[in-house]
């Protein structure tokens, strides 16, 4: 939505890179050698049944979860425990979440003004007027100044992914981004990722919306039981899945 | 066709049948029998008081006292009256209960975020912390720091003295008392204008922040100037402060200022046993701000502390002030222990020994349960206000 200074090396970075992750909860064995490349204005769609380790993975992408064994390097930033990484990758990296997770003691604009002025030390005026701008391009202009208890799922959910876009990041992570919403509120939410996806907009979503991915994404990655099943283009994935549980778990999606 | 009134307004349900009814005279004879009791309870006192000889009513507040008190924030001696005692005694529960209740808080809160660190010991450091001094009677940990350990300090002959004429021993701790002379008004004006200035800087300091995001050393530049001006002026008039410094004479210290022991022990009792609870308090308000908060703040690349202080302690507030306000309201009362170490507060003072000397028991008890009444009263109008202020606007 908004130009991005990019350096000349970057068209060769990958935007994510993730060469042999593993991770373990205790004795549980969550992902298992995880290996994907994500290039720039590339979109994902990540998909499994429920416990495959598809959150999980996306949400190591930004160390909300630590991966114990292999390398993420995001924007060509390797996360480390450094602290310093970290924080340099969360402020490029936005992500979307099942519950929304607004700050409910903050109004819509406060929300979208907090990071901006703390963490990238902007004026408040000009925070202001960014968060303005992806308030108008999520079409909740006049919402600013309520409180987020006073908008409904949908509108809390293009609220939540404005205030990421204030951040500018290169990255936008969707986790079940419609998975708590009312159906009658699902086509507002993916109406606006699919023109965030049309500017260009490196995205990996987590998501069950199969119209969703057809549309939008250029890979569709599947996952069971921790481990990457299967990778391919949309179309090749929807009608003629490779792999046993990927036809599984297709046939009892796609049903419904 | 016929009987459209009787249809609108049904007809009325006989006396005994319709509650509203029913429920005015329930409350007549309950409101008649509550002021038959009452005043047969004062006709019975007045009576009884009378028979005995004991007279009544509030005259005695101007008789002359004729006792001592350990230890006053205002002039007082034996030949000030008993209603000096009370303001007298009320002084020294409000102070213990000030000093208390600001202990307690930072304590409290310390505690209670060190109970969530991450770091192990820390926590179980806290834990054990809460563990104990919820556990053990607030009576015995007030004899405990009086009888046991304010006694592990020094005689008077062998205080331990400090740079500028302090000593600690264990009949308290004296300070050099500032006596002001001539001229030093005009530090006091100085202070003044110094602090109007510096709340008129924080105020621009804040804006300018808002519009530029340049910071401005406030905090440091307030320190200066609240530090620096008065000095100034304290030199430019040649000193006009003189300090009378606490000297041994005989068997203790005469002169300057003292913290009597009693009143050391009671404070640090009253907020040691508060602040665990206040820690637990603190704890739970935390804990009750979802993690999907503290997860929306990191993935947004805010910090650890500007999490918390931004996103989850503004959101825990109002959870922890209401518990806050009925923590502070016992602490207060929980000041009326005083007379169990000497310490003379409104209850050692006013309920105790002035009740002993003129035997107004009705009048004193009743001033006394007034006092606690409007000073509960007063806190909790105080942190209903500020629960307002930070309560969560939702909608």
């Amino acid at each position: 939505m908004t130009d991005r200074k990019t350096h000349p090396a970057s068209e060769e970075i990958p935007a994510v890179q993730l060469q042999g992750v593993h991770k373990w909860y205790g004795e549980f064995h969550v992902l298992k050698n995880i290996n994907m490349d994500v290039a720039r204005g590339e979109r994902i769609v990540i998909c499994g049944p429920s416990g495959s380790g598809k959150s999980t993975m996306i949400r190591c992408i930004n160390r909300l979860e630590e991966h114990q064994k292999g390398h993420i390097v995001v924007d060509g930033t390797e996360l480390t425990s450094d602290v310093k990484n970290i924080e340099q990758i969360r402020r490029e990296v936005g992500m979307v979440f099942q519950h929304f997770n607004l700050f409910p003691h903050l109004t819509v604009l406060e929300n979208c003004t907090l990071a901006p002025i703390w963490v990238r030390k902007m004026p408040k005026a000009k925070a202001e007027e960014i968060a303005m701008h992806f308030l108008e391009k999520v079409r909740i202009p006049e919402q600013a100044s309520k409180f987020p208890g006073q908008l409904s799922g949908g509108q809390q959910q293009r609220v939540a992914i404005a205030r990421s876009l204030c951040m500018n990041p290169a990255i936008m992570l969707f986790d079940e981004p419609t998975s708590a919403l009312d159906p009658e509120m699902i086509k507002e939410v993916l109406d606006t990722m699919i023109e965030l996806a049309e500017t260009g907009m490196t995205m990996l979503c987590v998501t069950h919306e199969m119209g969703f991915a057809k549309t939008v994404a250029n890979r569709v990655v599947f996952m069971d039981g921790g481990e990457i099943i299967e990778t391919n283009d949309p179309h090749a994935f929807f009608d003629n899945p490779q792999h046993e549980r990927t036809q599984l778990f297709l046939s009892q999606v796609l049903q419904h | 066709m016929t009987d459209h009134t009787d249809e609108q307004a049904p007809a009325a349900a006989s006396f005994w049948r319709d509650p509203r009814k029913r429920a005015i005279v329930f409350q007549v004879i309950v409101l008649a029998i509550v002021l038959g009791l009452g005043a047969y309870i004062f006709h019975n006192t007045l009576h009884n008081l009378e028979k005995r000889g004991i007279s009544t009513g509030f005259a005695f507040l101007h008789n002359e006292a004729g006792f001592g008190i350990l230890f006053s924030l205002i002039p007082y001696d034996e030949t000030y009256t008993f209603g000096r005692t009370f303001l007298v005694g009320l002084l020294n529960t409000l102070l213990v209960s000030a000093i208390g209740i600001v202990l307690a808080t930072i304590l409290g809160f310390i505690v209670g975020v060190a109970r969530l660190s991450h770091n192990w010991i820390i926590s179980r450091l806290a834990n054990l912390y809460i563990e104990i001094f919820r556990n053990v009677p607030l009576l015995l940990q007030i004899l405990f720091w009086y009888f046991a350990m304010l006694p592990l300090l020094p005689h008077p002959r062998q205080s331990l003295a400090f740079e500028g004429g302090i000593f600690l021993n264990r009949r308290g701790l004296y300070l050099p008392a500032p006596v002001a002379e001539p001229g030093f008004g005009w530090v006091l004006v100085t202070l003044g204008l110094v602090i109007a200035a510096v709340v008129v800087l924080r105020r621009w300091a804040h804006r300018r922040q808002e519009a530029t995001w340049q910071i401005f050393p406030v905090f440091w530049t307030s320190l200066a100037l609240l530090i620096g001006l008065p000095l100034l002026s304290y030199g430019l008039l040649g000193a006009p402060l003189d300090w009378d410094y606490p000297a041994l004479k005989g068997f203790n210290f005469q002169g300057g200022m003292t913290v009597i022991p009693e009143l050391v022990a009671l404070a640090i009792a009253l907020a040691i046993y508060t602040a665990a609870y206040i820690a637990e308090i603190v704890r739970s308000g935390i804990q009750s701000v979802s993690h999907g908060q503290t997860e929306a703040a990191y993935a947004l690349g805010l910090k650890r502390g500007t999490t918390l202080r931004l996103v989850i302690i503004p959101q825990a507030m109002r959870v922890i002030i209401p518990q806050l306000t009925s923590q502070y309201l016992n602490l207060t009362k929980n000041s009326s222990l005083a007379p169990a170490i000497g310490y003379p507060d409104l209850v050692a003072v006013f309920a105790g020994t002035t009740l002993n000397q003129t035997g107004q028991a009705v009048e004193i008890i009743a001033m006394t349960m007034g006092v606690y009444l409007t000073l509960s009263l007063t806190i909790s109008a105080f942190m209903n206000w500020y629960n307002k202020r930070m309560a969560l606007v939702e909608r």
